[in-house]
């Protein structure tokens, strides 16, 4: 009797430290996590004003902008996601429709989930050594195609999710009626799982408008409003990691509110992707 | 009508030619879609060959003890990886110490102890805190975490270790702010969100039935948890775990900005360091050399070496889990 009461209380005690510890678990993670963003409205907020938009980042102890930065990771973020798209999408076709289970699917796709979490400032040196080097100088379609790496795998892996959960009576249904499996997929497959793929391009353009390390040496950086893509380019998150490293309080400022638009952007796209994928399943 | 167009040759030679011509899209457009697959395919090969080629003139310079060797000077066109490869594994290893016990706890949390109506909205929190691109980490933790953790961290623990024989030596000063250990630290707040929605994805795959056996039986929820839903889970949780620390090992942004770029190896955690990629993200543009170039690409090519490694030993376990979820 004594003995399983003293075990009985030795569980209960047992199981109360570990709820108090789960609990605290999650406290201290949302608390640091509330913090950041909490740092990131004042600071941020605080530094916005209309000439963000409409000046280029100018010289320490000068005022002005974010417009060419904007301008610059706006451009190559759209290039980079109109080039990607295609390629991940029909990769992401091969894996769900032609080569389900083919032996090379299965590369593929082990390949492609590598890519997918790859050390971005790695796939930049490989960016810099085929187009850098070889055109000479940086250039805004480098930094296209270095976001472009990133962009591949995640819509591949999006497509072919989506693809799979497509059921197979529609495409034996399609295929039935006499259509050759290209007409399948276009006029049916893609239909019933295009909510699914743009999520997928949507995540994909969160991903890549903060990416910064594979920027520095293919887009470089600019001072000057620009949008010749032959010519080095500015970007939101070169533009903050220059200011913030640099010791000038007012480029410090211009960095916080540069931060400030890319959580907006990338929280605003998430929730859209979000919000589409619940449709879907309704 | 079908039977007449059977007896009509030119209704079915014009079948025929639309057949032909059906069947010869199909086979541009599988070509299309298997030529996408193989470029996939062909990204990852340029990315070896081309670090291979750009890595080969340090190489071959300095060899095997490159990997090894701690003196990286520019002027005297030295270099060595050992400072760097040391702080991208302290700064991960910090990083998971701190984010998988936490990671795991917000999950149970989320599974078992949150109230349903909050279950939800915190979840999606998570998930959306996952996204925060990691420079929004790496400048709050140079502006914000720095200056604190210098004042109300760093100050009182040198002053209690200093004269405890290891742990003194491990938190030695001066309290720079930034430092190894701030960059282990500003990882382990970014990949956090990460594992807490890997784990909880997973967790939640645990059967009910399992679960409510174990319940039945009279377990408390700290038994249900340890014996039954984990172990259960416990591919799932280990694989989600190694893919953040592939993230960790390879990420720039979060670590670059405090982790102070020193090429010098300290024992104390509080002093400045470098990581592998803080070394290359601060490094490249400046360097003008060719040797100096080849040896920051050296570099890379051992940071994707071994982030290569541990994520494809995730993807190994999170397949093998698939494969089980799937019979």
């Amino acid at each position: 009797m004594n003995r399983s009461s003293s075990l009985y209380i030795r569980r209960r005690v047992t199981n109360s430290v570990f709820i108090a510890l789960s609990l605290a678990a999650a406290l201290f993670g949302l608390v640091w996590l509330a913090f950041i963003l909490g740092a990131l409205l004042t600071s941020g907020v605080a530094a916005l004003s209309p000439t963000l938009f409409t000046e280029s980042t100018p010289p320490p102890g000068m005022a002005g902008g974010l417009s060419n930065a904007i301008t610059g990771s706006v451009m190559m973020s759209v290039g980079a996601v109109l080039l990607g798209t295609p390629i991940g999408l029909f990769a992401g076709t091969y894996l769900a429709e032609y080569g389900r289970h083919a032996r090379l699917s299965y590369y593929v796709r082990f390949i492609n989930d590598i890519l997918l979490s790859a050390p971005s400032i790695v796939t930049g040196l490989f960016i810099y050594e085929i187009i850098v080097v070889r055109m000479g100088h940086f250039s805004g379609w480098a930094g296209i195609a270095s976001l472009m790496v990133i962009v591949i795998p995640v819509v591949v892996r999006t497509t072919e999710n989506m693809l799979l959960l497509v059921p197979n009576g529609l495409r034996e249904a399609a295929s039935a009626l006499g259509a050759p499996m290209n007409f399948v997929i276009q006029s049916v497959t893609w239909r019933a799982a295009r909510a699914g793929i743009v999520t997928g391009v949507l995540l994909a353009v969160a991903r890549i408008s903060g990416e910064t390390a594979p920027l520095l040496f293919t887009a470089l950086g600019n001072n000057n409003f620009s949008t010749d893509l032959n010519q080095p380019m500015a970007s939101l998150p070169g533009v903050i990691y220059t200011f913030a490293t640099g010791p000038y309080e007012d480029l410090h400022k211009l960095a916080w509110a540069g931060a400030l638009l890319i959580t907006a952007t990338v929280l605003t796209l998430s929730i859209i992707a979000r919000l589409l994928e619940g449709k879907k399943r309704n | 009508m079908t039977d007449l167009a059977l007896t009509d040759t030119a209704a079915l030679s014009v079948r025929a030619e639309s057949a032909r011509r059906a069947g010869n899209g199909d086979k541009r457009f599988r070509l299309l879609a298997l030529g996408a697959a193989l470029l996939v395919m062909l990204i990852f090969a340029g990315v070896i060959a081309s670090l291979l080629i750009g890595a080969w003139p340090a190489l071959s310079t300095f060899g095997l003890p490159f990997v090894w060797t701690e003196a990286w000077s520019p002027t005297r066109a030295q270099f060595g990886a050992l400072a760097s490869i040391y702080g991208t594994l302290v700064t991960s290893l910090i990083a998971m110490l701190v984010a998988v016990p936490v990671g795991i706890g917000i999950a149970i949390f989320l599974t078992e102890l949150c109230p349903r109506h909050l279950r939800r909205p915190i979840g999606i929190a998570i998930e959306l805190l996952a996204g925060v691109p990691s420079i929004i980490y790496g400048i709050w933790g140079l502006f914000v975490f720095a200056p604190w953790f210098q004042e109300h961290v760093q100050q009182p623990v040198i002053n209690a270790f200093a004269d405890v024989p290891v742990l003194g030596s491990l938190f030695a000063g001066p309290p720079y702010g930034i430092g190894v250990i701030t960059g282990g630290l500003i990882l382990s707040i970014m990949i956090l969100p990460f594992i807490s929605a890997v784990t909880r994805d997973v967790l939640e795959t645990v059967p009910a039935v399992l679960k409510e056996a174990a319940y039945g039986v009279g377990c408390t929820t700290w038994e249900v948890m340890w014996r039954v839903a984990i172990p259960f889970a416990r591919a799932g949780i280990v694989g989600g775990a190694m893919l953040a620390l592939g993230r960790a090992l390879g990420e720039t942004m979060a670590v670059t900005f405090v982790i102070g770029n020193s090429h010098h190896i300290s024992a104390s955690l509080f002093a400045p360091g470098t990581s592998i990629s803080a070394t290359i993200a601060n490094e490249f543009t400046e360097a003008t050399d060719a040797i100096y170039t080849s040896s920051l690409i050296s570099l890379g090519l051992l940071l994707f070496v071994i982030t290569f490694i541990v994520l494809a030993c995730a993807q190994m376990m999170l397949r093998q889990l698939d494969k089980q979820s799937g019979t």
